[in-house]
């Protein structure tokens, strides 16, 4: 107990300076380390014809980034086909089956990283590093700028300018990415992650028999895996290998890898957003400024209304540990009948470095940040501890990957405006824009998208022979195996109940289409809503206006959230891990 | 906007779009790897090749990867869904885990057993009956749960302490080192939590059975 309590601490600590410098980055001011980086990207410009300071629509914005993403995919997909060239591939792996191949190359550019590949026997080090590695990055950095675009529009400085995509792709990869990779890669090493280039080991054992070692470049793969929310592994197991994560304190720096830029980018929208407020009151009457109100210390670090935001995320991120660390404590009744004691809580599928507190945590920061690693089987978890991933990735908005996750909280603060103001009486104003019918049906559009996909694919795999083979539990929890499928792979999550066999034409191709339509409609459907709501004037404050920065909105959100989560998924989630929760303890 | 100039900014953009890949792909794919094993090589030299150890000079395991033992002098570990990628060759060169079953090659994970699953039940059973067999003195309801279940990556390296003990009058019969000996051994390859507050505390199996080794004779000397 003590050392989440511990463990998050420093995390608040941390995550502040780091969302300065992300601010700094976002909104285009200076850094130290300016120097360096400026010539860097100035090389990049000019070898691309790339004009940092042209502009961009939500529309070409949207274009670029769908437009790049799509050079990217072809890109890496001929690399996984032909991999099996003698080119950095000293364990002689084959090359990629096609829809095997189609499955990965879109699960890693939508940052989701659903694996059905193990990756000690599926990729040569040339994918690992030119396809996976590279994806790593540039997926981050294309969710990462996708929110700074929608944090501009919701801002509002200008009418329709929402900042240039490629300035925003390589400055977020040089500056941001690049930098903490190298720093924290290093780290690892020092913990113990290989990196090599080297071929598997074969050792000759203390009993005379023989064992592989796996080799590679893991912690350049590892590092990027968690800095940029992305989840997959070097090996099938993941991060709970002891080659990727081999002690605890290994654990915290992919951790808090994982936690500190999603958390930045809410600290960004908080800044942003109170910069455009700050300078539209001084530049519209200057004579009328209240005097300044002594903020608290929240609010000065994380903005007005990234608090309020920042609040109501780490509320349900609390309830969903709290319940997930309980529920792995808790025995395993079927093991406690044939006698072995259950005193240390379900170890099933964990590792002992990490225990059961380290497990949980880990659980609901990878499926809360959606970043799809893991460091325990989320298969093996009890039926309520492994709902808590389950729910959170059908949330998505538990302060979410690389930036989506914000942009989708931003969605449910809207319709928490909407909701709220129809009744009391409030005119529907969020950030000082009025909320009206074309933002209202966007946001009801982006905000449907996701159970649709999730709930519409999961009853599909279950009616077919062919999704019904993937089942590997009997019972209840073969129906969560397939509803945690779809929802990590629309959230674009990427962890897995591995023991799904998931390796066939079906769940590659499935899976495939919900990873794509998952990513890319919510990304275009905030960029509109942005460029719609700041195309609007500021409406001023009035005893009318409902106020989004207060602890009590954080708390109607919070209700929203789950209110929202209960219509869609309730049903669902009776019949999978509630029904086994019941039956295991009935 | 007449359709020259459109077709012009398609051609920009798309020019953009792939030079900015092309780009992107060897810096993120190429010189990042590349630089970060260059540094860790001279920085880190042993943890960079995998932290492999050695006893009389022969490659004998890595630090951080736990192994299958099956001679009753040795400690066990934890089951493992991939036997830890531990295997022998027969005369015709056929590889077999120790348990018979064929070896699938280089593997991690668990075997994903829902707590609800009949085979999990089944599994623990036959590997308390086994443990119990090995260990006469050993009353089923004092193992430690770590020693009967899986782990997630199929290679933890570690046991609990409380797992560790409870082995040790079986191995002191076996290997003929007295029981203060063992947990001595015992006691030297256990680790604390960090700083006193994170993780858990860990006994390394490897680490136990290189030092049991070194008392039995079996080895000379050995790097941990």
């Amino acid at each position: 107990m003590l050392q989440l309590v511990l463990t998050l601490i420093i995390y608040l600590i941390l995550v502040i300076p780091v969302g300065r410098y992300l601010y700094h980055i976002a909104a285009g001011k200076h850094t130290f380390a300016d120097p360096v980086f400026d010539r860097v990207d100035g090389a990049i410009y000019k070898l691309s014809g790339i004009n940092p300071r042209q502009g961009m629509n939500w529309k070409q914005y949207a274009m670029a980034l769908v437009g790049t993403n799509a050079a990217m995919i072809a890109i890496g997909y001929i690399i996984l086909r032909i991999q099996s060239i003698p080119l950095l591939n000293p364990n002689g792996i084959e090359g990629m089956e096609p829809t095997l191949a189609f499955n990965t190359i879109i699960s890693f550019m939508t940052n989701t990283n659903l694996q059905h590949y193990s990756g000690e026997s599926g990729l040569s080090y040339l994918s690992q590093m030119l396809v996976i590695i590279f994806m790593m990055f540039v997926s981050a950095a294309s969710g990462y700028a996708a929110c700074v675009a929608f944090i501009r529009g919701l801002a509002g400085k200008t009418k329709d300018n929402v900042g240039n995509f490629f300035a925003d792709l390589v400055r977020i990869t040089t500056r941001v990415l690049l930098p903490f990779s190298l720093v924290g890669g290093l780290l690892l090493v020092w913990q113990g992650v290989p990196q090599n280039f080297s071929g598997n080991v074969i050792v000759r054992t203390l009993e005379g028999t023989y064992q592989v070692l796996a080799m590679g470049p893991v912690a350049a793969l590892e590092i990027i895996k968690h800095l940029g929310t992305n989840g997959g592994g070097f090996f099938g197991a993941n991060s709970a290998t002891p080659m990727e994560n081999p002690t605890i304190l290994s654990n915290l720096i992919e951790l808090y890898a994982m936690m500190l830029l999603p958390g930045a980018c809410v600290i960004v929208f908080g800044k942003m957003v109170g910069d455009s407020r700050r300078q539209h009151q001084t530049s519209k009457a200057p004579e009328n400024i209240l005097p300044v109100q002594r903020e608290g210390i929240a609010a000065r670090l994380l903005g007005k209304e990234g608090r309020s935001i920042f609040l109501a995320m780490s509320i349900l991120f609390l309830v969903g540990l709290s319940l997930c660390y309980w529920a792995e404590q808790q025995s395993n009744p079927a093991l406690a009948e044939i006698g072995l004691s259950q005193s240390a809580g379900s170890m099933e599928g964990k590792e002992v470095r990490f225990g059961i507190a380290q497990s949980a945590l880990f659980t609901t920061v990878t499926t809360s940040f959606t970043t799809g690693t893991v460091n325990n089987m989320h298969d093996t978890l009890t039926p309520l501890g492994g709902m808590v991933p389950l729910l959170h990735m059908m949330l998505n908005c538990v302060f979410g990957g690389k930036g989506v996750g914000l942009m989708n909280m931003i969605l449910y603060a809207i319709l928490a405006v909407f909701i709220c103001g129809l009744m009391v009486g409030r005119t529907p104003e969020y950030l000082g824009k009025k909320i009206e019918g074309r933002e209202m049906k966007l946001t009801a559009l982006a905000i449907i998208i996701h159970p649709l996909l999730i709930l519409a694919f999961s009853a599909l795999a279950v009616a077919t022979a062919a999704g019904r083979a993937g089942m590997t539990n009997p019972g209840f929890h073969g129906l969560s195996q397939v509803l945690y499928e779809y929802a990590s792979a629309a959230a674009n999550n990427g962890s897995g109940f591995e023991g799904l066999a998931d390796n066939t034409y079906f769940w590659n191709i499935t899976t495939g289409i919900v990873m794509f339509l998952g990513r890319y409609l919510p990304i275009v459907i905030q960029l509109a809503i942005a460029g719609s709501l700041m195309k609007k004037n500021y409406v001023n404050e009035s005893a009318g206006t409902l106020r989004t920065s207060t602890v009590s909105f954080a708390v109607i959100l919070v209700f929203v959230v789950y209110i929202f989560a209960a219509l869609t998924f309730f049903p669902a989630l009776a019949l999978g891990p509630i029904a086994e929760h019941l039956t295991l303890w009935g | 906007m007449n359709e020259t100039t459109n077709k012009n900014a398609f051609f920009h953009g798309l020019r953009q779009s792939l030079v900015v890949t092309f780009l992107l792909l060897l810096l993120c794919g190429f010189v990042f790897p590349v630089l970060l094993s260059g540094i860790s090589a001279v920085v880190f030299p042993r943890q960079a090749n995998g932290s492999v150890v050695y006893a009389d000079g022969q490659a004998v395991g890595a630090a951080n990867v736990g192994q299958d033992f099956t001679e009753p002098y040795f400690m066990k570990g934890r089951p493992s869904a991939y036997h830890y990628n531990t295997y022998y060759e027969d005369e015709q060169g056929n590889q077999y885990y120790n348990d018979g079953s064929a070896f699938a090659g280089l593997g991690s994970g668990s075997n994903n057993y829902a707590p609800s699953n009949p085979a999990l039940t089944e599994r623990v059973e036959a590997d308390i009956q086994a443990f119990l067999e090995a260990n006469p003195d050993v009353k089923r309801e004092d193992i430690p749960a770590d020693l009967m279940t899986a782990s997630g990556s199929g290679l933890d390296p570690h046991i609990t302490p409380e797992s560790a003990r409870i082995q040790i009058p079986a191995l002191a019969a076996a290997s003929g080192l007295s029981e203060e000996e063992l947990e001595q051994i015992v006691a030297d390859n256990t680790e604390g939590r960090l700083l006193g507050v994170f993780g858990e505390e860990t006994v390394h199996v490897l680490g136990v059975n290189l030092d049991i080794a070194k008392a039995m004779g079996l080895v000379g000397d050995a790097s941990k």
